[in-house]
């Protein structure tokens, strides 16, 4: 990573923050907020994403010369849903506990906007070393978001992390409730909100 | 601008490419997946019958040997007989065939309970599971959901403990013999519920009335195409099985 220069740095780094892609492109959101009542699944449900999506800009920018254009977004999405099959199945044989968990949001990849969206934008337009650093740099950028509004989602609804208590039970005890509403789609919805809001406080981005 | 020959050919090298893919993938790994939905339905016949906690997790190889030892599957017909030579395995949850599977507990020679599995409706999806009575064919042993697209936190809750739990002990048959099954509550029981209603409901989950609605239905019905069997049961006549 050290030959990089600033430029191809940026590649990754952009959609990590100033370009994210949900929280900037808001694409990706469905998932977002079904995978995220648990760290594991959210964690595994964000490696599948960052394995397609590199691999998937990857393929399809080594093909870009040769892809008809007529035909174009057909032939991205017979290589993005090969390779999500690929994961599903993969995932049914390495870890069926969570997979069984995701049941069909793994699937639901090939719908993600983030992964046609970055085929259509970036992948037919440059070459494949820049392509698989924006897939991973995307990827990077949703699994992040996802993580993080998976950790609240845990922590508050559940009182755990990665499926350990983490609340003691001396507060349970005194009182303390899980919150109830963070097991649910809103509950997602109001921590991506907090997030987006944070994040643009923080970078000072207005929407134009 | 490519010619139309150029785009058909294409499409179809990339179609075929991505079948091979698939298709190889997909052979590659159907003994790991097979194996893992098989051991998904042991360690559920396990826990419903009480000889397995998800609290402590166990590794596969002793899941495994804790199922031949224990678990003897075996099928009944419709008038509660025993088919012989026929396996669970034979018959797909499925099927709407007559021939029922039902899971033995075996404690040193002796059964001390049946398993059978259950499926039905709840709010948005199919439930599966797996319910256990004792050895009396009337006192349920255990209860288990391995499957279902129930909201998580709501009708995903079937899942928990606290719920399934709550099935332990109760009796699926009316003090004068009829077969009742065992009722989902909307809310909690009533404390001063007749002892007689106590045995035969379970709290529900709050949020969640449809989904133990649906429970309560098929949980009856699946239980109605096993009464003759748990009749001959309860009649001290249980089944005769191999080396038991």
């Amino acid at each position: 990573m050290g030959i990089m220069n600033k430029k191809t740095k940026r590649i990754v780094t952009d959609p990590m923050w100033d370009n994210n892609p949900i929280s900037l492109q808001v694409l990706g959101i469905c998932s977002a907020l079904a995978v995220t009542v648990k760290l594991d699944t959210a964690l595994v449900m964000s490696l599948a994403v960052i394995f397609v999506l590199t691999l998937s800009n990857t393929l399809i920018s080594l093909l870009r010369s040769f892809i008809p254009s007529k035909i174009r977004i057909l032939v991205m999405l017979s290589i993005i849903a090969t390779l999500v099959i690929l994961t599903d199945q993969i995932l049914k044989a390495l870890v069926y506990d969570i997979s069984k968990q995701l049941s069909v949001f793994v699937g639901l990849i090939i719908t993600n906007c983030i992964l046609l969206g970055r085929a259509e934008a970036y992948a037919m337009s440059h070459p494949p070393g820049k392509a698989f650093l924006d897939g991973l740099g995307n990827g990077l950028g949703y699994a992040w978001i996802l993580m993080a509004v998976a950790f609240f989602r845990e922590l508050l609804g559940a009182g755990k992390l990665f499926g350990y208590p983490i609340i003691p039970d001396m507060l349970y005890r005194m009182g303390y409730e899980n919150n109830g509403i963070m097991m649910l789609a809103p509950g997602a919805f109001l921590l991506l909100g907090m997030i987006i809001w944070v994040q643009r406080a923080v970078s000072g981005k207005v929407e134009e | 601008m490519h010619s139309n020959g150029y785009t058909i050919g294409f499409a179809l090298v990339v179609c075929v490419t991505c079948s091979v893919v698939l298709a190889l993938t997909a052979g590659g790994l159907r003994p790991a997946i097979e194996r893992n939905i098989a051991f998904d339905i042991q360690r559920n016949i396990l826990k419903a019958v009480d000889l397995y906690n998800p609290r402590t997790p166990q590794p596969p190889a002793v899941i495994s040997s804790l199922y031949t030892t224990h678990i003897r599957g075996f099928v009944v017909d419709g008038t509660g007989r025993i088919v012989p030579g026929k396996t669970p395995d034979d018959i797909s949850a499925e099927s709407n065939s007559d021939l029922l599977p039902v899971f033995a507990r075996i404690d040193n020679q002796t059964i001390t309970g049946y398993c059978i599995p259950i499926s039905g409706m709840g709010l948005w999806s199919t439930l599966y599971g797996y319910l256990a009575l004792r050895a009396d064919g009337e006192t349920v042993m255990g209860i288990t959901f391995y499957k279902h697209g129930e909201t998580p936190g709501l009708g995903g809750e079937i899942e928990a403990d606290w719920f399934t739990a709550n099935f332990v002990g109760k009796n699926i048959f009316s003090s004068d013999g009829e077969l009742v099954s065992i009722r989902v509550a909307k809310g909690a029981v009533p404390k001063d519920a007749p002892a007689d209603t106590r045995a035969h409901t379970v709290d529900g989950i709050s949020g969640a009335t449809m989904t133990g609605n649906g429970l309560t239905a098929f949980l009856k019905s699946d239980l109605e195409r096993y009464l003759p069997f748990f009749t001959a049961v309860r009649n001290g006549q249980p089944p005769v099985i191999q080396g038991v």
